[in-house]
């Protein structure tokens, strides 16, 4: 009875159909969470770079945040020779990106993922402290490292989702995904 | 203490000698009840000692020490767990040892994204949020989600990196990357209901609250149907190695997705290329849709690899068969390298993405041979060797060549005269 009433106040104000169907909640349990503590959690960007906070960086100034934040101990003075995962390819700049090593700052097909997993996941032991500053400036760094971007190039909320990444358009994009269907179409195993 | 328990013990020992001198002449069924009564003497009928009660043994228990089947890295040689950091990458499950279809909570196989710290996540103080294309959006502690409808089904999960190659010795190094086991939770498409889906979703992104934040994106259709917001398994809370106190089940999807430790859902719009989908990262669409729902698989699990027959006679070869797809229907066996196939019996009744534990009755007579298995599924999709794989995509065959997605092909093991069995892809 209830959502039959919503239906025909939404019909007679004219909203749109999707709300003329939304349903009140069935077991009211829980809280809503207020607006500052999403903002707080919500973390996720996306290719547009619109999630993006406001700030900017320069290769340059990123060099010195890598060092002053001790990127250098586990990846290595520029990015080779440290434990963790390389960050400049070592490979020659006519070997094509697919050939070239999986490193983030070079074979993402957006920039806005570089800037995404540095804030969520380093310095290790410390991850999530980085300003915004501090984390384009990192972004820029280690895109300058692979030949991406010019050394001066200012990075933002506008330029970052800008940058041209190697690898262009020649990565497999997500198929529709079907229930109970075969994993590929026309695939038999 | 320790005094006060050793004379105890001395107490008992002579009681039990006494009790051994009193039941001589008595009838010998007198004998057996009073030998399992009291510890062993050297005299008794009974040959084990007294697995001594502790409080430790009463309140959890444990398993007996002639049973020593463990976890191990995965792959044998590679980043090791843990590691100078406590922290743990990749570990694989003792299917060589398996029995049945669940997978002991103890023995789960794990990974993590990045060889990550294991979070101690305090219950009391998680919650899980969902938002983004939603009309409500929704916080709710581990006891809030506790009182929303459960479910209880059987899942295994299985990660990428489950590839089998000539170089792995047993099946634990083949196919130890999956597991089975009963998850306890709320279906997702509960809790967004309560929420109010906007027509606009498509996708939504689960996120995990260990130090990496992994996230994955998963399409709205999956999380409406089958995916679990699930924080019991196999009869109790997750274990931490499994993402307690709540992890996202998204059955039939390679292992990356069941996020862990999981804080938020946001339903969104578009697919959001978070670090997790970049590892998955291919050049042709079609190779990168193989990264998403499992194919149909199965693994002979005895005899296989470093086992050892005995001697020619009847074994029944057994293993588990799984697929991403739905539930298995039916499971081949070849004794002859493949020349003839024979429908193998289900040893429990399979059930949407979980492993089924398979079964044929063989009788070995002593001469070289090769076993192997293979499956389909409910909706026809086949287990193939790897020659038909290479075939379809017209690709040679080569000694290193890469199955496209997770690795579903055939596994044989070669039986050599003196019973041991050896990797056939050697």
């Amino acid at each position: 009875m209830g959502s039959l009433k919503v239906v025909t106040i939404s019909l007679l104000l004219g909203l749109p159909g999707s709300l003329a169907f939304a349903q009140s909640p069935t077991y009211g349990v829980g809280r809503t969470p207020t607006a500052e503590e999403l903002r707080r959690m919500d973390i996720s960007i996306g290719p547009t770079g619109e999630e993006l906070p406001p700030g900017r960086g320069t290769a340059k100034e990123g060099a010195q945040v890598y060092v002053q934040k001790g990127c250098v101990g586990c990846h290595g003075a520029t990015g080779v020779g440290g434990l963790a995962p390389i960050l400049q390819s070592t490979k020659g700049v006519d070997v094509p990106v697919w050939k070239k090593e999986r490193i983030l700052p070079l074979r993402a097909p957006h920039a806005t993922i570089v800037w995404d997993f540095i804030r969520r996941g380093m310095p290790l032991g410390l991850e999530g402290t980085l300003t915004p500053d501090e984390v384009y400036s990192l972004t820029a760094y280690l895109l300058f490292l692979n030949k991406v971007i010019p050394e001066d190039l200012v990075l933002d909320k506008q330029s970052l989702p800008k940058v041209k990444m190697p690898i262009g358009d020649e990565f497999g994009k997500p198929h529709q995904f079907k229930l109970n269907a075969p994993r590929l179409e026309g695939y038999p195993y | 203490m320790d005094s006060k328990r050793n004379s105890r013990r001395e107490l008992l020992k002579a009681g039990a000698a006494l009790a051994g001198g009193i039941t001589l002449g008595t009838s010998g069924k007198a004998a057996q009840a009073q030998a399992h009564d009291h510890p062993v003497t050297p005299s008794s009928e009974n040959a084990s000692p007294m697995i001594h009660g502790s409080k430790e043994l009463i309140e959890y228990g444990q398993r007996s020490k002639y049973v020593t089947s463990v976890r191990v890295e995965h792959p044998i040689g590679g980043r090791p767990s843990p590691d100078v950091f406590g922290k743990v990458f990749h570990v694989a499950t003792p299917l060589q040892d398996s029995v049945g279809v669940i997978t002991p909570s103890s023995l789960h196989y794990i990974a993590t994204t990045r060889g990550s710290f294991l979070p101690d996540i305090d219950p009391r103080q998680h919650t899980l949020t969902i938002h983004g294309l939603v009309d409500r959006p929704l916080t709710l502690t581990m006891d809030e989600l506790k009182r929303f409808p459960s479910v209880t089904r059987l899942h295994f999960i299985e990660c990428a990196g489950n590839r089998h190659n000539g170089k792995q010795k047993n099946v634990q190094d083949t196919h130890g990357m999956t597991s089975c086991s009963e998850w306890t939770g709320v279906l997702l498409s509960t809790l967004l209901k309560e929420c109010g889906l906007k027509g606009s979703a498509k996708w939504f992104v689960a996120e995990g609250a260990e130090e990496v934040k992994g996230a994955s994106s998963i399409p709205i259709e999956k999380g409406m149907d089958d995916c679990i917001i699930a924080y019991g398994m196999n009869g109790e809370p997750l274990r931490p190695q499994q993402g307690f106190p709540v992890r996202i089940m998204v059955p039939g999807f390679e292992g990356i997705y069941h996020t862990k430790y999981l804080r938020r859902i946001k339903v969104t719009d578009r697919f959001y290329m978070n670090y997790n989908e970049f590892g998955h990262l291919r050049p042709e669409d079609k190779e990168l849709a193989l990264g998403e729902q499992i194919g149909p698989k199965s693994v002979i699990t005895y005899p296989s690899g470093t086992q050892r027959l005995p001697g020619p006679g009847f074994y029944e070869i057994s293993g588990l068969a799984w697929s991403g797809g739905g539930a298995v229907k039916t499971v081949e066996v070849s004794t002859d390298g493949g020349k003839k196939w024979n429908r193998a019996e289900f040893k429990n009744t399979p059930q949407r993405m979980a492993h089924v534990r398979f079964a044929y009755p063989w009788k070995w007579d002593g001469t070289e041979t090769q076993i192997m298995s293979r499956c389909i599924d409910d909706i026809g999709q086949r287990q193939a060797l790897r020659e038909e794989i290479a075939n379809w995509w017209k690709v040679p065959l080569e000694r290193d060549y890469r199955v496209p997605g997770l690795d579903n092909s055939v596994m044989p093991w070669n039986i050599a005269r003196d019973g041991s069995v050896t990797n056939g892809l050697a």
